[in-house]
C-alpha cells in the first residue's frame, strides 16, 4: 500500500467506494507494482480478495507484500486471501497426455480455438459468494489479463469475463474489481486483440491507471508517469477547488513503496 | 587442468560442508542454505540467488547476474555471431561450476555447440600473480618494501586457485575451445530437434506446435529426474540446471512467425514461453534462449514475447544494419547492446542503470560490454 497513492485517490483502508471497477494499464512501462498496492490495500481493508495471479509465482507476491507490512501466507491461511496461481495450473493442463476433465479452472486453455472462460469465472463466482466469514466486501484482483491472449484466448472471450466479473462482484456483490493489461512496448506496433481488449476495458471501468515511460526517454531518477482518469459521475476536487477528470503524476519506485509527484518536480530536477 | 578443475570443485563443495557444519556461530542461517550450490550467490539488491551469465560485464548490467528460475531472452543480431557466443559463454561458465547443462537446438547439432565452448582462464590469474611476487622477491631493491608479499609468496598455491574458481563468474578465452575432458565432466543432456520428430507428424490439435512441445516434455523430464524441482535427496550436492534454447522460433523449429505476418501458429510460441517459465519457477535452473526478433514479421508477438521473459538484451551488430557504412562507429565496438528489460523478483524495484547507451566489443580473446560515448 502506498500511502501518497491513497491520498491521490481519496481512500483510505476504511474508507473507500464500493462497487467499482479499476483498471490499470501500461505502455513503455511495468505497471505491476499499481497490482501489489491493490492487494496490500484491499487485504488492509479487512476485504475477502480473490487473486487471479497469472504471470508470477505466489512466492514472488508474497515476498513483495512482506515489504509492503502484509503478510500473504497467513492472509491465505485464514482464508481472507485465495490466490489461484495461474502458472502451475496451465502448465499441468498444457502438458497432461489426456485432456479428458473439463472441470479444471483453467482447462479451456487445452481447448483450441479457446471460446470461452467459463471455468475462471466459476472459480471467481466460487471464491466471491462462498462463505465471506468475518471478511469484508469481496475484491477480485486479476494479474494480467492481458497474458491470456499470449495463450490464444480471443479479446472477446475476455471482454466477455471482465463483464461477468463486474456483474457479479461490482453490481451485485457491491466489491471492487482491479485488472491490469499490459501494453505495447513499442510505438507503432499493432497489436488488433490488445487494443480490442483495452478500448473495451476502458470502456467499462470507473477508474483507470494508465502508467507509461516518460515521453522524453529513460530517466534513473524518474521511472514513468501515471494517468488517472476517472469516468461517469465520479470527479476528484483539485487544489483550486474545481473538478476534473483526468491528473497525470510522475513516480519513482523505491524499496518499500513508491512516490507520486507533480510533473517536473522530481527531486532530481529541482 | 581438468583435473584440478575436479580437486578444486571438490575442494569448494567440502568447504560448502565445513561452512553448513559451522565452525562459528555467527553463520547466518538463511545464507548457509545456499553456499553449497557452487557458482551462485544471493543477490546484493534483494536476495535472490543469482548465476552468473558468464560474461561479467553482462552480469553487471542486467544487475549482478541471472536470477535461479528466471529466463534471459537474447535478441539475435542478424547473422547470429555475437548471439551465439552468448549463448556459449552462458554454458561454459555452467561447466566451470559444475551445473547441469540442457542444449536444445534445431538447426545445429547440440554436440557441435558443446565443442564450442571457449576454454576458461582459470589459472592466468594466479600465476601471473606468482611470477609477480617471484619477480619482485628477487629484485633486491624493493625486498624491503615488499615483505608482506613476500611471506604470502610461501603459503601453497592451492588457496588461490580456490579463490579464483569458486568466484562468481570466470573469464573465458574465445579463441580457444575447452578441453575435451572438462567437457566430457559437466552432466549435459541435449536436444536435436531432428532426431526427435517423427517425419510424419500427426494432426496437430493442441495449442503448441509439436516441436515446442517435445521440448517442453523433455525439459520437464530431465528437471523432475535430476531433482531440481527441490524433490533432491539430501545427501546429493544440489546443483544448477542451466537451460540453453538456439534459435527459438525460427522456422525449423516448425514455427511460421517468421515468415507469415498473421502466421497460423500465432500462439505456439508464447504458449511455450508461459509453460517454460512455469517450469523455471518452480526449480533450480535458469534458461538463456536466443530468437531471431529481427525476422518475425509480426511485431505485437515479439512484444508478448518479451514480456513473457524476464531479462531481455538485443543485439544490434553494425555487420549487417544500416549503421555499418559510418566507419566512426567501427572502430571501437562491434555493434550496440540495448537492455530492453529487466525483471523485478521478488521486489518491488528493479536494477535502474545510470544509462542504456551500451556497445559491445569483441576483443582478441573475450566479449566485453562497455559504456558507448565518443
Amino acid at each position: 500500500m502506498f500511502p501518497e497513492l491513497n491520498s491521490i485517490l481519496n481512500t483510505s483502508p476504511d474508507h473507500f467506494p464500493r462497487g467499482e471497477f479499476t483498471l490499470v494499464s501500461d505502455r513503455q512501462a511495468d505497471a505491476s507494482f499499481l497490482i501489489h498496492h491493490f492487494l496490500s490495500f484491499y487485504l488492509r481493508a479487512g476485504c475477502k480478495v480473490c487473486f487471479l495471479g497469472l504471470v508470477q509465482s505466489f512466492s514472488h507476491y508474497s515476498a513483495v507484500s512482506q515489504r509492503l507490512g502484509v503478510n500473504l501466507a497467513q492472509a491465505k491461511e485464514k482464508g481472507q486471501l485465495v490466490f489461484l496461481e495461474g502458472l502451475k495450473e496451465t502448465l499441468s493442463i498444457l502438458l497432461r497426455e489426456n485432456r479428458s476433465s473439463d472441470t479444471d479452472t483453467l482447462s479451456f486453455l487445452s481447448r483450441s480455438p479457446c471460446t470461452d472462460l467459463r471455468g475462471l469465472f466459476g472459480f471467481v463466482r466460487g471464491c466471491v459468494r462462498g462463505e465471506q466469514g468475518p471478511w469484508g466486501p469481496p475484491v477480485l484482483i486479476v494479474d494480467d489479463l492481458s497474458v491470456m491472449l499470449s495463450l490464444g484466448v480471443s479479446a472477446d472471450a475476455l471482454l466477455d469475463f471482465s463483464h461477468y466479473c463486474q456483474a457479479t462482484v461490482c453490481s451485485e456483490l457491491q466489491g471492487n474489481v482491479v485488472m491490469l493489461t499490459r501494453g505495447e512496448d513499442e510505438e507503432g506496433e499493432d497489436d488488433e486483440d490488445l487494443g480490442r481488449l483495452l478500448t473495451g476495458l476502458a470502456h467499462s471501468c470507473h477508474l483507470a491507471l494508465r502508467v507509461r515511460g516518460l515521453a522524453t526517454g529513460y530517466c534513473k531518477d524518474i521511472h514513468g508517469e501515471v494517468e488517472l482518469c476517472w469516468r461517469g459521475g465520479r470527479t476528484s476536487v483539485n487544489f483550486s477547488g474545481l473538478t476534473d477528470h483526468r491528473r497525470v503524476y510522475q513516480y519513482k519506485i523505491q524499496d518499500k513503496g513508491v512516490s507520486f509527484f507533480a510533473r517536473g518536480t522530481s527531486s532530481a530536477v529541482l | 587442468m581438468a583435473a584440478r578443475m575436479k580437486n578444486v570443485n571438490k575442494a569448494s563443495l567440502n568447504q560448502g560442508v565445513s561452512v553448513t557444519v559451522g565452525t562459528t556461530s555467527f553463520q547466518k542461517k538463511s545464507r548457509s542454505k545456499f553456499v553449497s550450490i557452487p557458482g551462485t550467490r544471493p543477490s546484493v539488491q534483494n536476495g535472490q540467488l543469482i548465476v552468473s551469465t558468464g560474461v561479467t560485464s553482462l552480469d553487471y548490467v542486467i544487475g549482478g547476474g541471472l536470477a535461479v528460475g528466471s529466463l534471459l531472452l537474447i535478441e539475435e543480431d542478424k547473422y547470429d555471431s555475437y548471439s551465439r557466443m552468448l549463448l556459449k559463454y552462458f554454458l561454459a561458465e555452467g561447466v566451470v561450476c559444475g551445473h547441469s547443462l540442457f542444449i536444445a537446438s534445431a538447426k545445429d547439432h547440440p554436440d557441435e555447440i558443446l565443442k564450442e565452448l571457449p576454454a576458461p582462464l582459470l589459472d592466468d590469474v594466479p600465476n601471473t600473480n606468482a611470477e609477480h611476487l617471484q619477480k619482485q622477491g628477487s629484485d633486491p631493491e624493493c625486498q624491503d618494501s615488499m615483505k608482506i608479499a613476500w611471506r604470502y609468496q610461501n603459503l601453497p598455491q592451492v588457496q588461490t586457485t580456490l579463490a579464483s574458481s569458486t568466484r562468481f563468474g570466470h573469464y573465458f578465452d574465445v579463441s580457444k575451445s575447452m578441453n575435451s575432458e572438462m567437457r566430457q565432466a559437466a552432466r549435459c543432456d541435449l536436444f536435436f530437434l531432428p532426431s526427435e520428430l517423427p517425419l510424419e507428424s500427426p494432426e496437430d490439435i493442441s495449442r503448441m506446435n509439436i516441436g515446442y512441445t517435445k521440448l517442453l516434455r523433455s525439459i520437464q523430464g530431465v528437471i523432475h529426474r535430476e531433482g531440481f524441482d527441490g524433490a533432491c535427496l539430501q545427501n546429493k550436492p544440489r546443483s544448477i540446471l542451466r537451460i540453453g534454447i538456439h534459435s527459438l522460433g525460427s522456422a525449423l523449429w516448425g514455427d511460421d512467425i517468421c515468415y507469415k505476418e498473421s502466421p497460423h501458429y500465432a500462439h505456439s510460441l508464447t504458449t511455450f514461453l508461459y509453460s517454460l517459465r512455469a517450469l523455471l519457477r518452480g526449480s533450480l535452473s535458469v534458461c538463456m534462449v536466443t530468437v531471431p526478433s529481427h525476422l518475425i514479421q509480426n511485431k505485437a508477438i515479439m512484444s508478448r514475447v518479451t514480456k513473457l521473459c524476464d531479462t531481455v538484451i538485443s543485439l544490434e551488430s553494425f555487420r549487417g544494419s544500416k549503421r555499418e557504412t559510418n566507419p566512426l562507429y567501427k572502430e571501437y565496438h562491434e555493434g550496440l547492446l540495448h537492455v530492453k528489460q529487466i525483471p523485478h523478483l521478488n521486489c518491488l524495484r528493479c536494477e535502474v542503470p545510470d544509462t542504456k547507451d551500451l556497445a559491445f566489443k569483441l576483443k582478441r580473446k573475450q566479449f566485453t560490454i562497455e559504456y558507448f560515448h565518443l
